[in-house]
């Protein structure tokens, strides 16, 4: 099936009425110019018709082992969230789906006001005072994010916590790598989030922002008033890497003197998707408006007077500026923004902290239950949301193996990426985990502690 | 579309309305550390979920859509989006699959994305193929990285500048900056195609890493030149990058490999028929020569002895360009395009798609003259299009109205308007892709004529169109001046 309407006879048609004896006449340029050459057939597999299709694909699908079937504790970034029906019935309308871009207003006002809707209802959550559509994903905001203070600076130093994502800081690095002069410098963790001593030490006159991420990789909550104050008095960019979820019961970035909040969507009623396409958010001071990459929508009138909206300060964007723009980005993640703001709009302030909560006194339950059966946080005194790192007596990939025997991913081993706790594995738990679930993974993780242990 | 003015949905918040109950807490309540809670509650609309459905419901009501409108826009291929395609995107197979996962857990997504994988690389003729990028402007970047680095090594260095075709689409500069080259403009000939002259003076002139050019170009033309810009290009040591918006025209017909190019990107969201969401998510998939295969992003998915893995051991690779592994549910929908429609399909996809813009041509340009076409009393046969094609609206904008009024009136009657004042000032691109029928073909042809004539009879009404859509003309220079970018409760 190729969706091709025009019938044979029409085809015919056409050809005539444009003045070709074959569709080669067409196609001569493509060619040079030259007598088109028997094609060379391309080694595809042929078209499969629609119910041949539908088994194919679902049986692909049928290999994966998803969270589906195995009570899911992973996080590191990715979260297992509930996504309410409405969500999905609303965000897959395929008028939502199949429109465009909106540059031309009048025929999209729908879009443009759910977006204005989005920007105004990040700004609240995150305390901020504008914010774009959407960026690919939480990594790319934080790389726009480092871009953005580099260009409002002037100056050339990123500094960045270690406690932020792997693959976020990973991502930046390929982003700033070869930029003339640009320097990135990596602030080491102590006791589990940033260790201010040395990020003192590393700020100068240069440094045009510190990106630390809270609650961090390891689900540490940082002390980002702190850090903010570091920044201010150095003349430095903060900017804060922020899980959205968590703003239901955390103070926002706008509390804590952030200029610059960026953060993964994906927990706004976006499924796990196996990694994609999630939704990068970015939200900033006032000061920082045209800088900002990204589509911004615009409130304004019609001819009528009547109010209607646009996408504006276009000027910042590479469909005006071309060389100049803030960004390269153009197609971005619209959908998902549509999709996070009736994830919000759905649950409503109290529905949002009644998430988060429930997330906290869940991952809490978790920590009381496996404290009671010798496994302990690796930093039991700082405060966490969502995600708990836990020290295990056993190695960690025995503890996997014999979890997801038991149908349980029960979390991330963070070694790969922090050798220090090497020995350590993190849990996720979200709304979506029963007591039940999270009774049995105690009882798989108690089975690799030794008996009575007390330390 | 309804016209009716619409609340915003702050506007029908209500304290206390809630649309939907939260998962209970069959555990202890437990507080969190005072130092670190907010006191301060987030102020989200508040509302029932009736209201919350009428309201984005009659959103989907002031919109334009593929699915309810023709969009006929240059260089942004709006096909059809494929109902077969969405259902599997949403299989719980991947929906609930977590990217940090095991590889042995994932073996059906990795399976799916090393055939994409394979599949598209025979399509571009070239060794290698990364599927992580975003989005078009994303792979444009990740390949000047790329080019960067092979040519740092080689020895070269000094080459960090790109050069632009002047009628390329914004991203290709952009990306050229953001990928820290220095961008040069090539200059058109009046016939629409690269001037081959410029070319070479700006090769010699200048320390060129890569020209970034499509086939065929934002012109609307297949350029017959594309070997000798190929080979001038390699001659002067650089690399050619294909920006694949407009593959709509070549998929099936010709590889971006056999013609030279050394590296280029698909729009999933264009040529590969995976919708569009209000501006995204799409994805940009893309394919390199040996030479820059080292470099590709990491991981790669590859396949040993019937198993699928990521890997990771790519010691010249440019590094993680994306959070996890890229789009991968838009990636579901290409592969099942791709696998509907077979090599066969490809073909007649791209040969359809020129056929119908010719056709189009054809129709209007006796009132919409063609910069780039033949002779007025030529068929477009002897000068022919490629997806789409430039129209410039001369005579009337002699009668005093403008593209953009052309562009409104066009609303007015149910289309999406073509793309305006790119490549040329005033001008319109026009780019009907293959799976509009014949009706709608001369449905839009009759009502860019019947605008041609309104212009002579009452162009009053078409400066001031729409008339029809929710809202009359927008004022987006008050926009800008007077930015309002969120809802405040005073602001009116």
């Amino acid at each position: 099936m190729d969706y091709v309407q025009i019938t044979p006879k029409q085809r015919d048609e056409m050809l005539r009425a444009v003045g070709a004896t074959g569709i080669d006449d067409l196609l001569r340029p493509l060619f040079g110019n030259e007598p088109r050459q028997a094609p060379r057939p391309l080694n595809l597999p042929p078209s499969l018709d629609e119910m041949s299709l539908r088994a194919h694909v679902s049986a692909i699908a049928g290999k994966n082992s998803t969270g589906r079937e195995k009570s899911c504790f992973l996080g590191g970034g990715a979260y297992d969230h509930f996504i309410p029906a409405v969500v999905d019935a609303l965000a897959n309308k395929a008028e939502f789906l199949t429109a465009y871009s909106p540059y031309q207003p009048e025929a999209s006002q729908g879009a443009l006001q759910a977006f204005f809707e989005w920007q105004t209802m990040l700004c609240r959550l995150t305390g901020m005072e504008v914010a774009s559509v959407s960026l690919y994903d939480g990594a790319h905001a934080v790389s726009e994010a480092a871009i953005l203070a580099l260009n409002a600076t002037g100056k050339h130093e990123i500094i960045v916590s270690e406690g932020v994502h792997p693959h976020y800081r990973a991502v930046l690095k390929a982003r700033l790598a070869d930029m003339p002069g640009v320097r990135y410098t990596e602030i080491p963790l102590k006791d589990g989030v940033i260790d201010t001593m040395e990020m003192e030490g590393e700020l100068d006159e240069d440094t045009a922002a510190v990106i630390c991420q809270s609650p961090n990789f390891l689900g540490e909550v940082e002390r980002v008033e702190t850090i903010a104050k570091f920044a201010r008095a150095n003349e430095s960019l903060m900017v804060q890497v922020f899980n959205p979820l968590s703003l239901g019961l955390l103070k926002h970035p706008g509390e804590m003197d952030v200029d610059v909040a960026v953060g993964e969507g994906q927990s706004l009623g976006i499924p796990l998707s196996y990694g994609g396409p999630y939704l990068g958010l970015l939200a900033a001071k006032a000061k920082y408006v045209r800088k900002v990459p990204g589509h911004i929508v615009g409130q304004t009138v019609d001819a009528a007077g009547n109010r209607a909206f646009c996408l504006t300060l276009q000027a910042r964007e590479q469909h005006v500026r071309r060389e100049r723009a803030n960004s390269n980005v153009s197609t971005n993640e619209g959908l998902l923004a549509l999709r996070a703001a009736i994830y919000l709009a759905a649950l409503g302030p109290a529905g949002l902290r009644e998430v988060a909560q429930t997330c906290h006194n869940k991952a809490a339950y978790l920590v009381k239950q496996l404290a009671a059966r010798g496994i302990r946080r690796r930093h039991p005194t700082r405060p966490f949301f969502n995600e708990v790192l836990v020290k295990l007596t056993e190695p960690v990939h025995a503890a996997l193996a014999r979890a997801s025997d038991a149908g349980i991913l029960a979390g991330y081993a963070v070694g790969e990426h922090y050798p220090e706790f090497a020995d350590c594995l993190m849990i996720a738990v979200t709304e979506r985990r029963t007591k039940k679930e999270i009774d049995a993974l105690v009882e798989v993780l108690a089975a690799g502690a030794p008996a009575g242990a007390a330390s | 579309m309804t016209s009716h003015p619409e609340h915003l949905i702050f506007e029908i918040s209500t304290p206390g309305a809630r649309a939907v109950d939260t998962p209970p807490c069959d555990v202890p309540y437990s507080e969190i550390d005072p130092s670190i809670a907010s006191f301060v509650e987030t102020e989200l609309p508040e509302v029932g979920q009736l209201d919350l459905v009428r309201h984005y419901t009659r959103l989907t009501n002031r919109l334009f859509c593929v699915d309810t409108n023709f969009y006929p826009l240059g260089s942004c291929t709006m096909k059809y989006n494929p109902k077969v395609s969405e259902r599997l995107a949403r299989h719980s197979g991947w929906e609930w699959l977590h990217p940090l996962q095991s590889d042995n857990d994932c073996q059906g997504s990795l399976a799916l994305l090393f055939s994409l994988r394979t599949m598209l690389q025979e399509m571009a003729g070239l060794p290698e193929v990364s599927l992580h990028p975003a989005a078009g402007a994303h792979g444009q970047w990740a390949v000047l990285r790329m080019v960067m680095a092979y040519l740092q090594d080689r020895g070269q260095p000094h080459r960090r500048t790109v050069l632009v075709a002047d009628n390329a689409h914004g991203t290709n500069p952009a990306s050229a900056t953001s990928a820290g080259a220095t961008v040069v403009t090539v200059r058109s000939t009046p016939d629409g195609l690269l001037d081959l002259d410029h070319l070479k003076q700006c090769l010699g002139e200048h320390d060129v890493a890569a020209l970034m050019i499509a086939q065929p170009n934002c012109a609307g033309k297949f350029d017959p030149n594309f070997r000798k810009i190929v080979d001038a290009v390699h001659d002067a040591g650089a690399m050619v990058y294909l920006d694949g918006a407009n593959l709509n025209a070549m998929l099936g017909l010709a590889r971006a490999g056999d013609l030279g190019v050394d590296a280029m990107h698909f729009g999933t969201h264009l040529s590969l028929g995976t919708p569009h969401g209000c501006g995204g998510p799409g994805a940009g998939p893309i394919a390199v020569c040996d030479a820059l295969a080292p470099y590709l992003p990491v991981p790669q998915v590859v396949e040993r002895g019937g198993r699928y893995a990521w890997d990771y051991d790519r010691p010249k690779s440019i590094g993680r360009i994306h959070g996890f592994f890229g789009q991968f549910t838009v990636l579901v929908r290409a592969y099942t395009y791709l696998r509907s429609l077979g090599p066969d399909g490809l073909r007649h996809v791209s040969e359809t798609a020129v056929l119908c813009a010719n056709y189009l041509a054809q129709r209007i340009r006796d009132v919409y003259p063609l910069p780039y076409g033949p002779p007025p009393g030529q068929p477009m046969a002897t000068d022919p299009c490629a997806h789409g094609f430039v129209a410039l609206p001369k005579h009337l904008h002699d009668a005093g109205v403008s593209t953009m009024d052309v562009a409104k009136a066009l609303i007015d009657r149910g289309y999406h308007p073509p793309t305006v004042h790119w490549p040329l000032p005033d001008s319109l691109t026009i780019e009907p892709t293959e799976t509009e029928s014949k009706h709608t073909l001369d449905a839009f042809a009759d009502a860019l004529l019947s605008i041609a004539d309104q212009s002579a009879k009452d162009p009053a009404v078409l400066k001031e169109a729409p008339h029809n859509a929710p809202v009359r003309r927008v004022d987006e220079i008050a926009a800008a001046r007077n930015p309002v970018l969120v809802w405040k409760p005073s602001t009116p």
